[in-house]
């Protein structure tokens, strides 16, 4: 359809004033609220750390230096790169992509067992109990882990008498506790895509499958899985840049020696002053995330379309 | 292969609600079997307790002599088409037919010839590729046919597979049905609410209502020798007269009915009549067993007003209103190039010999009786 056309139907269907109202909105949504903070972020990132007075002098030029100093620090001499801030970066990814299987595997069966199995009380009171935790705020429940990881926290005092330990084991500086947390914080984003997609797959089919004889693992993968694919990946998308991207739990709940990409961020924007390379090193992290959802995606043949389904 | 299909006293229940009662039916080995009942009546339940996605609250369930409490749908010989037929949307066509298959293990190149065996049976050779959503009605009807068919299953069990499609399909297919039936030559238990269905296609049909088998015969036993007033009033369509019962001759009954005296036979249950002196009953007549009396000497006759008349090419369907019956009755003549030879309006005698009648102890009707 030609977009003036469109535009014109769209008119029709929802009157002037909704239209203006919704078009506003939207591109208020889209510009004001995301592209152009981005943009700012771009436009930061490119420039050289100048005090105010410098900033728009002639010293005010385009630079890649921040994203060099990712890759190869402060360092002179050549071939040698920046280990500290690159190792962080990996590690982060990694240990966001290994929350998000974690998160996968534990969600499926929850979501699997809302949509299909439960009825009436059971599966409301399940989605309640899933829901309520996180009525509770952020930093209130990433202390509660802490508390609850502690040497002498519930866990350790129930191991110790369960026999299991007999002194109490760090959960904290073996990042256990932020591992546990991360994986916690985000779960709601990645049970209820799961439901969706699986709540509306027919019953029949699943019985259908059982009744030529199918194994339950090879109902999950050859009818359930295939169907649920838009929702996996839509909650996997959610979960995994949100928990690279995550601060809170990190500051909270890992331990003194380990740090996760977005605290050097946060140093950078914070004590360490320098905005330029605060925001050239958030780039590179929503860049990074970006392209390995993307790529992923590639690999398990979903498109952007069906995420949003 | 095919296995007899035998209920013993079944019972299904849901919490209080009963949705089969006392279920006691044998399904002979390459029997086409109906179930036929209005919609809730507990057609799929029942159909579900022989694939064995629910057990009976009570009495036990043979196929093939084998009992099958306690084993599982994927176990049990047999292979359910769903109502909705529940294809794989995201498998190519071959791939859901030669599902059952790759659950067995067979490799892929196996499974892809007979899958394009089964193709061919349906007659939607080559279609192998294409995805479900791309088939007509009533392809993906046959589709499912040959992925139920794949499993080799020795009972065949169909809920309702023709009711989405159009009539014209529905007619078609009916008879495509009936010859894959007959050429696999397996067991198939059908569910149906539509009575031409069952008529047409089954050897023996069961009759249900609210839970319950009110009657189980061939097609012809249950159209021209109903049991219950439910199966006469809901199997083809049925005058209704209501009376008490002034004597019985043999397999005879005189009614004393709202509209005259009428004398009528009665069907025999384990060899005795239903009915004595004094009960309440119903006569049913069908439309085809009226006539106009025209001076002949009917022992049975009533009398009527044509309300309203329509052809039909092959038959005229005649309206008649009777004064002391409270519904309108119909008659259906077969055109034999006469004039039909009364008017709108005037007022008719009919008349039916006894043995177009059927004396039925009074009980449920179909809804709209
Ligand atoms: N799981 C269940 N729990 C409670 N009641 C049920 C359940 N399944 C079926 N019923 C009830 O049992 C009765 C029979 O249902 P069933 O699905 O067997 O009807 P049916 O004869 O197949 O009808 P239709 O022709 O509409 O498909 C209905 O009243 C239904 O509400
Ligand atoms: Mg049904």
């Amino acid at each position: 359809m030609n977009p003036s056309l469109a535009l014109q139907r769209f008119f029709l269907k929802n009157g002037m004033a909704l239209g203006i109202f919704l078009l506003v909105a939207v591109a208020f949504w889209m510009f004001i609220l995301i592209i152009l903070p981005q943009l700012f972020m771009v436009d930061f990132s490119l420039s050289k750390n100048l005090p105010p007075a410098e900033i728009g002098g002639p010293k005010d030029v385009l630079t890649f230096e921040h994203y060099k100093f990712m890759l190869y620090g402060s360092a002179k001499e050549a071939g040698s790169f920046n280990t500290v801030d690159l190792g962080v970066f990996m590690r982060t990814l990694l240990a966001a992509f290994f929350v998000t299987i974690f998160d996968l595997v534990l969600c499926y069966p929850i979501a699997y067992y809302l949509a299909q199995v439960a009825h009436g009380g059971w599966g409301r009171l399940m989605v309640l109990s899933l829901i309520v935790p996180f009525w509770v705020n952020e930093i209130l429940r990433a202390f509660a882990f802490r508390i609850m990881f502690g040497s002498a926290g519930v866990i350790n005092t129930f191991l110790i008498w369960a026999g299991i330990l007999d002194q109490p084991y760090d959960f904290i500086p073996n990042n256990v506790a932020l591992y546990a947390g991360l994986g916690y914080a985000f779960i709601l984003l990645m049970i209820f895509p799961l439901y969706n997609a699986i709540e509306s797959l027919d019953k029949n089919q699943i019985e259908a499958a059982r009744d030529m004889g199918a194994s339950w693992l090879r109902i999950h993968w050859r009818v359930v899985i295939p169907f649920a694919k838009p929702g996996i990946s839509s909650g996997c998308t959610m979960v995994f840049m949100l928990t690279a991207g995550a601060l809170a739990a990190p500051q909270i709940l890992g331990g003194p020696s380990s740090l996760w990409f977005t605290q050097i961020i946060y140093q950078w924007f914070n004590t360490g002053g320098n905005w330029p390379r605060g925001s050239a090193y958030a780039i590179i992290l929503l860049v990074s995330t970006i392209l390995i959802v993307l790529l992923v995606m590639k690999i398990f043949k979903v498109k952007l379309g069906e995420i949003a389904k | 292969m095919s296995a007899d299909v035998e209920l013993n006293d079944v019972w299904i229940k849901f919490g209080d609600f009963v949705a089969a009662r006392d279920v006691n039916i044998t399904i002979e080995g390459g029997e086409f079997f109906s179930f036929l009942g209005p919609s809730g009546c507990g057609k799929t339940t029942l159909l579900r307790a022989v694939s064995g996605f629910l057990e009976p609250s009570q009495g036990t369930i043979k196929i093939g002599g084998q009992n099958m409490a306690g084993i599982g749908p994927n176990k049990r010989p047999t292979a359910l088409i769903f109502q909705n037929l529940a294809l794989f949307p995201l498998m190519a066509v071959w791939e859901n037919i030669a599902f059952a298959l790759e659950v067995r293990g067979m490799g892929k190149a196996a499974r892809r010839k007979k899958a394009d065996e089964l193709l061919e049976l349906i007659a939607l050779p080559g279609q192998g590729d294409k995805l479900v959503h791309e088939l007509s009605g009533g392809q993906k009807q046959r589709v499912a046919i040959a992925r139920a068919l794949a499993a080799e299953p020795e009972v065949l069990l169909l809920d309702e597979p023709l009711s989405a499609l159009d009539l014209k399909l529905r007619q078609h297919m009916r008879t495509e049905l009936r010859a894959i039936q007959q050429r696999v030559g397996i067991t198939f238990i059908y569910i149906t609410h539509d009575q031409g269905e069952a008529l047409t296609m089954s050897d023996q049909v069961a009759v249900m209502r609210e839970g319950i088998i009110e009657q189980v015969g061939d097609g012809n036993n249950i159209y021209d020798h109903p049991a219950t007033s439910f199966v006469a009033s809901f199997v083809g369509e049925n005058n209704l007269f209501r009376g008490r019962i002034t004597g019985i001759d043999g397999d005879y009954a005189m009614v004393d009915t709202n509209v005259g005296p009428l004398k009528a036979r009665m069907t025999k249950t384990n060899g005795e009549v239903p009915l004595k002196f004094n009960d309440d009953a119903f006569v049913f007549v069908r439309p085809e067993s009226l006539k106009f009396a025209n001076g002949v000497n009917y022992e049975n006759t009533v009398r009527a007003r044509i309300a309203h008349q329509e052809f039909e090419g092959h038959f005229w369907q005649v309206y008649l209103d009777v004064a002391q019956a409270e519904k309108r009755i119909s008659m259906s003549l077969v055109n034999d190039g006469q004039e039909l030879g009364h008017e709108t309006g005037s007022e008719v005698t009919l008349g039916f010999t006894p043995d177009l009648a059927v004396a039925l102890p009074e009980g449920p009707l179909a809804a709209g009786e």
